[in-house]
């Protein structure tokens, strides 16, 4: 049951990660260049309906990782989640058309590596002798 | 332009995460999770001094990632801002003094070849 929730939280996570990227950069594609505009601009993006859109699937992300995160390890959220990097990148070159060299490829593939690699180590240093991140249900 | 803007999004996530860390270790671990003791949780962070300057900072780096992908590829933003990991690890181990193994520099050094990669 445990097993089906994480599952599901995860796959949510990703989506949401993904997905709410894409759609804020879809429409600030629209918007056009924020660099340098004045603080009102970003507000002003913020109810174009794709960004609008984009940045609400970006919140639902946040409590969903929240969420996740009071059960599930964080390094097995981690390197589950950072498939969202690859995704990001077939994304882009999928739906914005961008480009994807081989060089970006293979810097999305390091950096997935390294999120692995890290999250293969303990959770907390600081506490000795046993970190245990499991909660008491009062 | 592109690497300025990864730039200040990386400094905000970095000290984001850095004053999120230092609030809620001033804080003290969180023991119960019922909707009463949520809120009591909430009204606390929101009148500590690190948390109020987290969610600034980490405000800052929504909008200068915002104003990245207004120009840049997203295939390039989103693993750009990986890059974060590689201050966050080296902030970690000189001001919260946690015990960085080989294993996770390794990692990170990972993290900066694959950001290099993307230049």
């Amino acid at each position: 049951m445990v097993a089906h929730k994480t599952r599901v939280f995860a796959a949510l996570v990703i989506f949401t990660n993904v997905v709410g990227n894409l759609l804020l950069t879809m429409g600030l594609r629209q918007v056009g260049s924020l660099v340098g505009s004045p603080p009102m601009a970003y507000i002003q993006a913020l109810f174009h309906p794709l960004v609008a859109a984009g940045v609400s699937l970006l919140v639902v992300w946040m409590i969903a990782q929240m969420t996740l995160l009071s059960w599930a390890d964080l390094s097995y959220v981690l390197p589950v989640t950072s498939i969202g990097y690859v995704l990001a990148a077939v994304a882009g070159r999928v739906f914005l058309h961008e480009q994807v060299t081989l060089n970006r490829w293979g810097g999305v593939g390091l950096i997935v590596l390294g999120v692995v690699l890290v999250s293969r180590t303990p959770v907390a240093t600081r506490q000795a002798p046993v970190a245990t991140r499991k909660r008491e249900v009062a | 332009m592109k690497w300025l803007l990864v730039s200040v999004i990386v400094a905000a996530t970095t000290l984001g995460y850095l004053f999120q860390v230092l609030g809620m270790r001033q804080h003290g671990e969180i023991h119960e999770f019922h909707l009463g003791a949520l809120g009591v949780l909430l009204a606390s962070l929101a009148r500590n001094g690190w948390i109020i300057l987290s969610v600034l900072a980490m405000a800052a780096s929504f909008f200068g990632f915002m104003a990245l992908v207004s120009v840049a590829d997203l295939s390039f933003a989103v693993p750009a801002t990986a890059s974060s990991l590689i201050f966050e690890t080296v902030l970690a181990r000189l001001v919260l003094k946690e015990a960085v193994g080989w294993q996770r520099w390794t990692g990170v050094g990972l993290v900066a070849c694959g950001v290099a990669l993307l230049a």
